[in-house]
């Protein structure tokens, strides 16, 4: 009983109409989900529904349908018996009548419909009920939209999915549907229609069928929606895009040959509108419909198409980029044009479908006939008018569609037109034999468009012997016979000669068509293996000889390059063979040659081009490239040539080659012998005394052994390290065994040049190792690397930083392994006294020291004599600040508190945070430059460095690191740079939180930008004193522009601006950099847009600031100048002239 | 006042290709000093904005016409060759070319690059401008009108003039 209480009460709320629209929703789930629990069956519902169903009120009638309906839609999957789901849609078959109740009777017969069998799904006669009702009574124009909808839901389901039944109602159906979709206007009802008219024709495919008669009528109701053309492209709540509606007609539009009579002439004529939609629907209309009406019916529009085609093709089809870099490896290269790519498609189509036909119009075409004709009077490519050009371009394209498409119209292509085009020229192939033999061609008659057609030909066959089965055909026989004056015609284009310098489109045309001969699939046919070796050879030559007409050789290397990765890919033994012998080997041999004209530098390019076209081949090539190098680095101390040559080749194999291998695998073991074999070298090489000279070596040798070790993988580093050790330690005289027993003394050892190299070598590898690599003797090199940091050797602070940022932390040490955990690393920094053998060195020092021993971290905070003592002190922690502050290590906090003590160190604030900070602070006298070095401390923490600590060098990086120091930075220095009372340390302050800012993602800052403002415009100010501040300046104020043009910051904006203006005005005529100019007047404009109150009473300022800007030196300034004084003169009430 | 168009259907020429700079400003030389040419007084009168279309329609409610955007370069009004620039002695002179010989516009065509020009090159500058010899009836009355310094004040004190040329001028972000 209290379950019909509670139904009562869920039908009466979802009836009343007065309930709101969640209520309604709510208790019909409610509903739902009584009768799927089986609380309720559906006949107690009904019953219970009964005088709502019958009312005579029409509003609670409809209501109550609708209730019903809505129930059954939530039902779908509960299993109905088939009396129920008759009766049912009896029920509802019937109150299609009742226009009232029209939704619920709609929405009932679809959720009804729906049913999957498993659950009792209706019977055809069922369905042929409700469609035979349907049609009888709804007249679907008149609903509102919604109703629409599922009304072409339903017609829509019923054709899909009750096919065989529906179908015999014939007429009354088609016409009804007609009726039903006519003058629809909604994109989402309309995809539905399109889809029935659809749906309707597959039903009635019979060419006498009732359909035909119906054709024209159903066709007159869709043409007018082609092309399909939005007003309002982007209104909220549809989601039916642009491009599903016309998908959806072109598929309704193609659905049966019945339509053809009327829709290619619709589309013929539409093909020719401005309208750039209409052109490229048209023709993708044009060839889906032409697959699918049939190679007949196509027929006898075969001509009209293709002239509209030509038509098209003349207008849109764009100037060619005859240009090697971004040159394809078939034919000729057109810029993108989605009307082009159409058109060629739809000619691709008829090619495949009507071939006959379509070749014979092409090669009767009069434009095709005449450029064939004319071809001899096109000597050179600039001396072609732009109308010919045009066509020239278009026919190319059709040729090489056409020659690709099939091997028949292939064929047909070659025995007529090309055939003729050499008749014209003098090659017949009566004479072609002389020719074969003598192979003089006279470089007079070389003729650009007779080549710019050869090459489209041959570009659209090459293409078709790689798709096709079978390879033989009338083609091949002729390209057979021609191809040796093909390539004596490519050939003679690329003679350079005095008197004749050919321009840059021929030299591309003549290189192309080289490569395309290069690159047929078979060894012997259709172009033979001499031909193929004669371009390698020709190629090489050029490449030797011709080193001074940039185009040609760039282009040359590039097509050189085509061709070795081609014959690599398809691993044709037989050109594979020539080209390794042809041209890997001559371009190795051209490292060893002096006597050659060739810049090495070209060499080198050269080199690493060839090397890349594949895996043996970049193997010989590093192979090549190891012993020159090597040769060169024995001699590089005695001469400056080899040095030079060692340089020039360490950097190509650290920038090209090695990247390369490293992404395509497979050659490490070559990378772990050249790295071992540098050690091996550098011995030798580090022994000249003239170290100015070797620093370009140097620097690249670190270079290449950097990169290397860090595309290695664990097992090879562990190789390295481990020959890089023995040579650190049998080499210098570093002792590296000693240094751990013996107290850290400084200044124990003077480095020579030659135990710098090698420690900067060394220090390459630890950079870029692995966290897992074991490096040996961590503790003996911790602690020589402290000592060498001291001596100002940067490299060194760098690998120290990659060591914290990759040492085991005692935490996930499982066993006791015996290497240096993070905490004892961390301890030697913090703790370990260095003891100085010279006292007098240290004036002073603080805490429990005596004076001549003292921590690494305490050094920092000390007062030296030897003012590099305390900056390189400060500099290398700042490294090993970086490596913890990327793993996200706690100690960043102490090593950041003492840079922080350092800038402050001469104010009198005690910091808190800071454990014993000393009493005695202001007799001392600290070092400026020093405590400058602690402010770039920060620009170290926080910059992406590019020589280490980064992701290529394998470092361990924690998420939003960035972030969340500068949470953790911001209310420190806020709070110490307020009570600052010293300018000094109030600038250090400054600069180091400058640094600070100008590296951490804007969005963090935007959160902030209320308290970040005022510090932001002193740093500014600040900056604006020395000129070596410039790119931080620029950084900073980069932030500021974007505060200014984000949403979150515009409060804390609108709040600061006149402080913000003031500033900003000051900026306007920074005289060292451009950008900041530049930067701080688009900031202005972007001030401009704030709140007109706001802002007013600073027009006049900014007005008075901009003319000296209007003068600036640089354009660019000048032009955002002019842009700014638009904006911030419009702001002002009354206008004069001055404003 | 006049309703109707004196050129109802002007001659459009098509945009002429701009000519690019040859060198870009590179890092280096952040101190060498690039002179006002006459690219940049170009620009100054067409890139940023994008001015006054229908300056031959006569009837102030017309002067934004949605059927006519046409701008002066397309009208070839004004040419790149018409600009000539002396940035040494900071003088400038425009020579614009009306659209047809009685064009009663050519005195505010002539007042906004003025008004244009003054705002946006630095105060040194001395502007010039002109009326091409021999494509307005009153060729000489108009240069004297446009040049006299005194009518040119007289003529920014009038509201009505003020607010058209402003409208002019005002940026259409294309």
């Amino acid at each position: 009983m209290a379950e019909t209480t509670q139904l009562t009460r869920h039908i009466e709320s979802y009836v009343d109409s007065s309930s709101t629209p969640t209520h309604q929703v709510a208790s019909l789930d409610a509903i739902g989900v009584l009768i799927k629990t089986n609380a309720l069956t559906l006949e107690a519902l009904v019953r219970e529904l009964d005088m709502y169903l019958t009312s005579t009120d029409a509003v609670i009638r409809s209501r109550g349908i609708l209730l019903l309906a809505e129930v059954l839609t939530r039902i779908q999957s509960k299993p109905l018996n088939s009396e129920t789901i008759h009766s049912l849609v009896g029920f509802f078959k019937e109150k299609m009548v009742d226009w009232k109740a029209v939704r619920g009777a709609i929405l009932g017969c679809l959720a009804l419909i729906r049913r999957k069998s498993v659950v009792g799904m209706v019977t055809g006669s069922d369905a042929k009920a409700i469609a035979r009702s349907f049609l009888q009574n709804l007249q679907v124009q008149s609903l509102g939209q919604y109703d629409r909808k599922i009304c072409f839901e339903l017609l829509d389901y019923l054709l899909e999915h009750h096919a065989d039944t529906v179908a015999s109602l014939e007429e009354d159906l088609i016409f009804g549907t007609c009726e039903a979709i006519d003058l629809e206007k909604d994109p989402e009802c309309l995809m539905f229609a399109f889809h029935i008219v659809d749906s309707l024709a597959r039903l009635y495919p019979d060419p006498s069928g009732p359909l035909a008669s119906f054709a024209r009528d159903l066709f007159d109701i869709l043409a007018p929606y082609f092309p399909i053309h939005f007003t309002h492209p982007t209104s909220g709540d549809t989601h039916v895009q642009r491009d599903d509606l016309s998908r959806t007609l072109m598929s309704a539009f193609s659905s049966t040959p019945l339509f053809e009579p009327f829709v290619i002439p619709l589309l013929l004529e539409k093909l020719s509108s401005s309208l750039q939609s209409a052109k490229i629907d048209s023709l993708k209309y044009l060839r889906v419909c032409s697959s699918k009406y049939g190679a007949e019916r196509i027929a006898k529009y075969a001509g009209d198409i293709w002239s509209a085609l030509k038509d098209t093709l003349y207008t849109y089809l764009g100037e060619p980029a005859f240009s090697s870099t971004l040159a394809s490896i078939d034919g000729i290269d057109f810029p993108k044009d989605e009307i082009v790519i159409e058109a060629l498609s739809l000619l691709q189509q008829l090619v495949v479908q009507n071939s006959g036909q379509l070749v014979t119009l092409i090669v009767d075409d009069e434009d095709v006939n005449f450029i064939i004709n004319t071809i001899a009077s096109y000597e050179m490519y600039d001396t072609i008018s732009v109308q010919e050009k045009k066509k020239l371009h278009a026919i190319g394209r059709i040729l090489y569609i056409t020659a690709k498409t099939s091997i028949p119209s292939c064929n047909a292509l070659f025995q007529s037109l090309f055939l003729r085009m050499m008749d014209n020229l003098g090659f017949s192939v009566s004479n072609v034999d002389g020719l074969q033999s003598g192979g003089i061609f006279d470089s007079q008659r070389v003729k650009f468009g007779f080549l710019y057609i050869c090459i489209e030909l041959l570009a659209g066959c090459r293409e078709l012997v790689i798709l096709s089965e079978e390879k033989q055909g009338t083609y091949c026989t002729i390209l057979h016979s021609f191809s040796n004056v093909l390539f004596n015609a490519f050939g003679s284009v690329l003679a350079v000669s005095a008197d004749r310098c050919p321009f840059d489109p021929d030299i591309y045309i003549g290189v192309k068509g080289l490569q395309i001969l290069a690159m047929f699939h078979l060894d012997v046919f259709p172009i033979p293996k001499s031909t193929f070796e004669n371009i390698l050879k020709k190629f090489m030559s050029i490449i030797i000889d011709d080193f001074n007409k940039t185009v040609l050789w760039n282009a040359t290397l590039k097509a050189l390059f085509h061709i070795g990765s081609f014959v690599q890919n398809i691993s044709e033994s037989e050109k594979a063979m020539s080209y390794r012998s042809f041209v890997v080997d001559k371009t190795m041999e051209l490292l060893s040659l002096h006597d050659i004209a060739l810049p090495f530098s070209l060499k080198v390019e050269a080199l690493s081009d060839i090397g890349m076209t594949g895996m043996k081949n970049m193997l010989t090539i590093l192979q090549g490239l190891e012993g020159t190098v090597f040769a060169n680095l024995s001699e590089a101390c005695r001469n400056l040539t080899s040095s030079e040559i060692a340089v020039q080749l360490l950097e190509c194999y650290s920038c090209k080659l090695l990247p390369w291998v490293n992404e395509n695998g497979g050659a490490e073991e070559f990378v772990v012998q050249f790295a071992v074999e540098i050690w091996s070298q550098a011995g030798n090489s580090m022994d000249s005394n003239a170290p100015s000279e070797e620093k370009g070596l140097l620097d690249a040798m670190m270079k290449a052994m950097k990169v290397s070790v860090g595309c290695c993988s664990v097992e090879s580093q562990n190789v390295i390290i481990q020959k890089a050790y023995s040579m650190l330690s049998t080499h210098t005289s570093f002792q590296l065994n000693d240094v751990e027993r013996l107290p850290l003394t400084f200044g124990k050892y003077d480095i020579s040049p030659r135990d710098e190299g090698i420690l900067l070598l060394f220090t390459s590898v630890i950079i870029a190792l692995r966290p897992k690599t074991h490096i040996p003797n961590i503790r003996g090199l911790l602690h020589l690397f402290i000592l060498t940091l001291l001596r100002g050797v940067v490299p060194v602070a760098q690998a120290l930083g990659s060591m914290f940022n990759k040492l085991i932390s005692k935490s996930s040490v499982v066993e006791k392994s015996g290497e240096l955990t993070l905490e004892e690393a961390l301890d030697v920094i913090f703790n370990t006294k260095i003891v100085f053998s010279c006292n007098n060195m240290l004036q002073r020092c603080n805490g429990s020291s005596n004076g001549s021993e003292m921590a690494l971290t305490d050094l920092c905070l000390s007062i030296t004599n030897d003012r590099s003592l305390q900056t390189n002190a400060i500099c290398g922690l700042s490294w090993i600040g970086k490596g913890l502050l990327l793993r996200g290590h706690e100690k960043i906090k102490d090593i950041t508190m003492i840079f922080i003590e350092c800038l402050i160190s001469d104010t009198k604030i005690s910091l808190p945070l800071i454990e014993g900070s000393h009493e005695n602070n202001e007799e001392q006298k600290w070092d400026p430059l020093a405590r400058k070095c602690a402010a770039e401390a920060f620009h170290v923490l926080m910059s992406d460095a590019e020589v280490c600590l980064n992701k290529k060098f394998h470092a361990t990086i924690r998420p939003l690191y960035k972030q969340r120091f500068f949470s953790s930075m911001m209310p420190i220095f806020q709070q110490l740079i307020s009570r600052s009372d010293s300018s000094l340390s109030r600038c250090l302050l400054l600069r180091a939180f400058a640094h600070v800012m100008s590296d951490t993602p804007l969005i963090v800052i935007l959160n902030e930008a209320k308290k970040l403002i005022p510090i932001l415009l002193d740093c500014l100010s600040m900056l604006t004193k020395d000129i070596q501040d410039k790119d931080i300046l620029y950084g900073l104020l980069l932030v500021l522009s974007g505060m200014l043009t984000e949403k979150n910051g515009q409060e804390a904006v609108i709040e600061n601006a006149h402080i913000i203006i003031n500033c900003l005005i000051k900026l306007v005529d920074y005289p060292h950099k451009t950008l900041v100019r530049e930067t701080a007047i688009q900031c202005l404009v972007a001030l401009s847009e704030l709140p007109h109150a706001r802002i007013y009473p600073l027009r006049t300022q900014v007005l008075r600031a901009l003319p000296k800007c209007l003068d600036d030196t640089k354009r660019s300034v000048r032009h955002e100048a002019v842009k700014c004084r638009q904006a911030w003169a419009s702001i002002a009430s009354s206008r004069s002239i001055r404003f | 006042m006049v309703t109707g168009l004196i050129n109802a259907n002007p001659i459009i020429y098509e945009k002429k290709q701009r000519q690019q700079r040859s060198t870009q400003s590179l890092q280096g030389d952040e101190y060498t000093v690039e002179p006002i040419d006459h690219l940049e007084v170009f620009d100054i009168l067409f890139a940023n904005f994008h001015f006054c279309f229908a300056f031959t329609f006569i009837g102030y409610r017309d002067i934004k016409d949605p059927e006519h955007p046409y701008s002066l370069e397309e009208l070839k009004v004004i040419t790149e060759e018409a600009v000539e620039v002396n940035d040494q002695n900071s003088y400038v002179r425009v020579t614009f070319t009306p659209t047809v010989e009685h064009c009663s516009m050519a005195t505010i065509i002539g007042l906004c690059l003025r008004v244009k020009l003054l705002r946006s090159l630095p105060s040194r500058y001395k502007v010039d401008i002109r009326v091409a010899p021999g494509s307005h009836a009153t060729e000489a009355a108009v240069n004297k009108q446009l040049n006299d310094k005194e009518r040119v004040a007289a003529a920014l004190e009038n509201p009505n003039l003020v607010d058209m040329v402003d409208e002019c001028l005002a940026p259409s972000y294309e």
